[in-house]
C-alpha cells in the first residue's frame, strides 16, 4: 500500500516538474511549428542562474522570477536574431536551435565549471512531511502545487485574454491569423519569451530536485519531447495531462519493470502516435 | 652506376622506415605526451580536472621528467569514441607523441584499444573498465589508477567485517562502470557472510532519483552506491530528501563521494564511507604538495580525476629514469613503466601486475567536516590491493567479467 501511495505522489510531483518544463516547449512548438531543441539548455540556464542567485542569498521565489526573466530575454533575442532570419526554413530553424543548445551548454560549462551546483529549497519547505507514518519530501508537493497554479494562470492567459486568443489563432491556423491582421511575428517574440521564461522558472523551481549540472539539458529535452508529442503539440491541457502521464509512467515503470526503464518512457509515445498521430489533445495544424 | 642507384634506393627506404616509425629521437628532443581528455560536453567536469592535474604535475616537476623536457599535447575527445579515435590518430601520427595518457571514459578507451596495439603506442590509461587489464589486457596499456571492481572489493570487505552489515541494498548507474562496481561488491560482501537483498539500477541519465530512493527496503543495514559524475551527489540529496539519511547508513564506491562533488553535497555527505585508491586527505609529501598546488592554482581539492594523471605522470617518470632519461624505444619504455615500483606518488606506493593494472593501497575514507569543509579522511588502508582482490588470478579470469547479472545475486528478497 505504501508503495502505491509513495509512487503515486512521486508521479504527481514529477508530473508537476515536467509541466513546468514542457508548457513553454509546447507553446513554441505549436506556434512556430518547430521543436525548440534549445529548450533543455534554457531550462539548464535557468537552474544555473538560480543557483548563482541563491548563492548570494536571494529569496528563492524572487530568484526564480529573475532567472525566468533573464532566460526569457535570451529567448527573445534568440528568436529575433536567429530564427526570424530563417523564417519559412523550418529545417534550418530546428538545426539552429540545436546549435544554440550546444553553445549554451558549453558556455554554462565555461562559466560555472563542470561540478554540479546545488539549489536549496526554501528552508521552511525542506523537511519531509509524514503521511500515514512514512516520509515524503515536502518540497515536491510544493512543486506540484506551483505547477498547478502555473497551469491555471496560463489557461487564463490563453483563454481569457486578447493575447491568448491571438496565440490560439496562430497555433490553429497561422496563415488565417496573419490574414485577419494578427501581428504574427510580434506574437512569435511574445511566445518565445513566455516559453523561455517558463523554462527559466522551471529550472529554478525544479532545481532543489534536479540541481544544476552539465548534461541537465540533455536529460530534460527528451522528456519535454515525449510530453508534448504525447499530449499534442501546442495544447496546454495536452502538456498538463501529458506531464502527469509521463511522470506516472516513469515512476511506476521504473519501479515495476526496472529492466525496461529506458523503453518504458517511449513506448506509450509510440502507441499514442500510432493511434492518434496528433497526440491526445492535439489538432491538425495548418 | 647501377650499384650506386641501388644504394640510393636502399638508403632512401631506410630513411622512410625511420620517418614512419618515428623512433629516432634527437638527444635534446622533448618527450611528447599525448593527453586525451574531455573538455566539452557532459563528461567535461572530470576531463577538465584531469587536465588540471596533469598540468600541475608537470609544473611541480619544472616541466622536466628524468632530466628531459616535456611537451604536453592536449586533445579534446568530447566524450565521443569516434572523436577519441581520430584524436589519438592525430597525436600519434601527426604530433608523433611518445606516450599517450588517457582517455577518461571506458568507451573511449575501448575505441582506441586496437589502434594502440597496432601502433605499439605506450598508453597509460585512467578509465576503469575491468577487462582492459583483465581478459583483454594489452602489452601496450597500463592503468595506474584502478579497475572498477578494485575499490568495490575493498569496501565490501570493510562493510562485512568491520561495519558488520548483514543485509544490504546496492544501487548504481545502469552501465558497465556501475555494473562492475556493484558486482565486485556483491561477490566480496557475500563471500564474507553478507547478503545483498536488493539491487537497483537507475538509468545513467535518470532525471530524478525519488522513485528509486522510495523503493529502498526500510529494513536493510546499509545501502551501497556506485555512481559516476554528479549522480552520487544527486542520489545522496534525494536519499536525504526522502528522510532516509541518518536512518540507513549510506556507503559508496570509487567516485560516489569524489572530491569533485564533496563540498556541494554539504551536510548530507558527512559520515559517508567510501573506497578509493586516492584521497585528497591522504598524508604523504607528494600528495601534500599536489593538493596545495591544486588549491592554489585551481581553487579545488583534487579527486579521482585530477589525481589519475598525476599518478600516470609518476609512472612515466619512473620508466624514463630506469632508462636513463631515454624514451625512444617504445618497447623498452613500456616495459620500464610496467616494471617500475613507485614509492611516493600522490596515491602512495604503486606497481603493476602482469596485466598492467595497478597494485596499490585502497583507502577507506569517511567524510568529515574539518575547518568548515568536507574532507575524505582515511580511516583504513588496505595495502597492495590487486584487481583480483584475494582471489587467484587464473580462477578470477576463468569466470565471466563482472556485469549486471554476474555474479548472480542469490539472496534477493521481493
Amino acid at each position: 500500500m505504501q508503495f502505491w501511495i509513495v509512487q503515486s505522489l512521486n508521479s504527481l510531483a514529477m508530473g508537476g516538474l515536467l509541466f513546468l518544463l514542457s508548457a513553454g516547449f509546447s507553446l513554441i512548438f505549436g506556434l512556430l511549428r518547430i521543436p525548440n531543441l534549445a529548450h533543455g539548455a534554457l531550462f539548464m540556464l535557468g537552474a544555473y542562474f538560480g543557483a548563482t542567485l541563491l548563492a548570494s542569498h536571494m529569496n528563492f521565489w524572487l530568484a526564480a522570477l529573475v532567472s525566468g526573466l533573464g532566460v526569457g530575454l535570451i529567448g527573445v533575442v534568440l528568436e529575433a536574431v536567429l530564427l526570424r532570419r530563417l523564417a519559412g526554413n523550418e529545417q534550418g530553424q530546428v538545426l539552429v536551435t540545436l546549435g544554440v543548445a550546444f553553445i549554451i551548454a558549453d558556455l554554462c560549462l565555461l562559466t560555472w565549471g563542470g561540478d554540479p551546483m546545488p539549489l536549496g529549497a526554501p528552508r521552511a519547505l525542506r523537511p519531509p512531511v509524514f503521511i500515514g507514518g512514512f516520509a515524503f519530501p515536502g518540497y515536491r508537493l510544493v512543486v506540484l502545487g506551483f505547477a498547478l497554479v502555473c497551469a491555471l494562470l496560463l489557461w487564463l492567459l490563453l483563454e481569457r485574454t486578447r493575447l491568448g486568443a491571438m496565440i490560439r489563432a496562430g497555433v490553429d491556423d497561422r496563415e488565417m491569423a496573419r490574414s485577419v491582421g494578427i501581428p504574427v511575428s510580434r506574437l512569435f517574440s511574445a511566445v518565445f519569451f513566455l516559453g523561455a521564461f517558463l523554462a527559466g522558472v522551471g529550472g529554478v523551481v525544479g532545481g532543489p530536485i534536479l540541481s544544476a549540472y552539465p548534461g541537465l539539458d540533455a536529460d530534460m529535452l527528451p522528456l519535454a519531447l515525449v510530453v508534448v508529442i504525447l499530449g499534442g503539440v501546442g495544447s496546454l491541457p495536452g502538456a498538463l495531462v501529458g506531464s502527469f502521464i509521463v511522470g506516472g509512467i516513469y515512476n511506476f515503470g521504473s519501479a515495476l519493470f526496472p529492466d525496461f526503464a529506458y523503453v518504458v518512457l517511449f513506448l506509450p509515445m509510440v502507441v499514442v502516435l500510432v493511434i492518434k498521430p496528433t497526440g491526445l489533445f492535439g489538432r491538425v495544424l495548418r | 652506376m647501377a650499384l650506386s642507384r641501388r644504394l640510393l634506393v636502399q638508403s632512401g627506404l631506410g630513411a622512410a622506415t625511420v620517418a614512419l616509425t618515428g623512433t629516432v629521437a634527437r638527444a635534446d628532443e622533448p618527450i611528447r605526451i599525448g593527453f586525451l581528455t574531455v573538455k566539452t560536453g557532459p563528461l567535461a567536469a572530470g576531463g577538465i580536472q584531469m587536465e588540471q592535474g596533469m598540468n600541475l604535475f608537470l609544473k611541480l616537476r619544472g616541466n622536466k621528467l628524468a632530466g628531459r623536457d616535456v611537451q604536453l599535447i592536449v586533445a579534446d575527445t568530447a566524450g565521443s569514441p569516434a572523436t577519441t579515435r581520430t584524436k589519438a590518430q592525430e597525436l600519434v601520427e601527426r604530433d608523433k607523441v611518445h606516450v599517450l595518457i588517457g582517455p577518461l571514459a571506458a568507451f573511449e578507451a575501448l575505441a582506441i584499444a586496437d589502434y594502440v596495439n597496432t601502433q605499439k603506442m605506450p598508453t597509460l590509461g585512467v578509465a576503469a573498465a575491468d577487462d582492459t587489464t583483465q581478459r583483454s589486457a594489452s602489452p601496450w596499456y597500463a592503468r595506474a589508477t584502478a579497475s572498477a571492481g578494485q575499490c568495490a572489493h575493498a569496501i565490501a570487505h570493510y562493510a562485512a567485517t568491520e561495519l558488520k552489515y548483514k543485509r544490504m541494498t546496492i544501487i548504481g548507474d545502469d552501465f558497465a562502470y556501475g555494473h562492475e562496481q556493484n558486482a565486485a561488491f556483491l561477490r566480496v560482501f557475500e563471500d564474507n557472510g553478507g547478503k545483498v537483498v536488493q539491487k537497483l539500477w537507475p538509468p545513467l541519465n535518470a532525471p530524478d532519483y525519488g522513485t528509486y530512493v522510495s523503493q529502498i527496503k526500510n529494513n536493510v543495514d546499509a545501502v551501497f552506491m556506485s555512481f559516476a559524475g554528479s549522480n552520487g551527489f544527486r542520489f545522496t540529496k534525494a536519499f536525504f530528501e526522502y528522510g532516509l539519511g541518518g536512518k540507513i547508513p549510506l556507503i559508496g564506491g570509487m567516485t560516489a563521494m569524489d572530491e569533485a562533488i564533496l563540498q556541494q553535497t554539504g551536510e548530507d555527505a558527512v559520515g559517508i564511507v567510501s573506497a578509493n585508491w586516492y584521497s585528497a586527505a591522504y598524508d604523504n609529501p607528494a600528495n601534500k604538495e599536489f593538493v596545495a598546488g591544486m588549491q592554489r592554482d585551481y581553487k579545488i581539492d583534487p579527486g579521482y580525476y585530477a589525481a589519475g594523471p598525476a599518478v600516470a605522470g609518476a609512472v612515466l617518470e619512473a620508466g624514463m629514469k630506469a632508462l636513463g632519461g631515454r624514451f625512444d624505444d617504445r618497447e623498452a619504455l613500456m616495459k620500464a613503466m610496467r616494471t617500475a615500483v613507485i614509492t611516493d606518488s600522490v596515491r602512495g606506493p604503486v606497481k603493476f601486475d602482469d596485466r598492467g593494472n595497478a597494485i596499490g593501497n585502497i583507502y577507506i575514507r569517511k567524510v568529515e567536516k574539518k575547518g568548515g569543509k568536507n574532507v575524505n579522511t582515511v580511516i583504513k588502508t588496505y595495502p597492495d590491493v590487486s584487481q583480483f582482490w584475494t582471489y587467484a588470478e587464473a580462477e578470477f579470469l576463468a569466470k565471466p567479467v563482472y556485469s549486471r547479472d554476474y555474479p548472480p545475486a542469490k539472496n534477493l528478497e521481493n
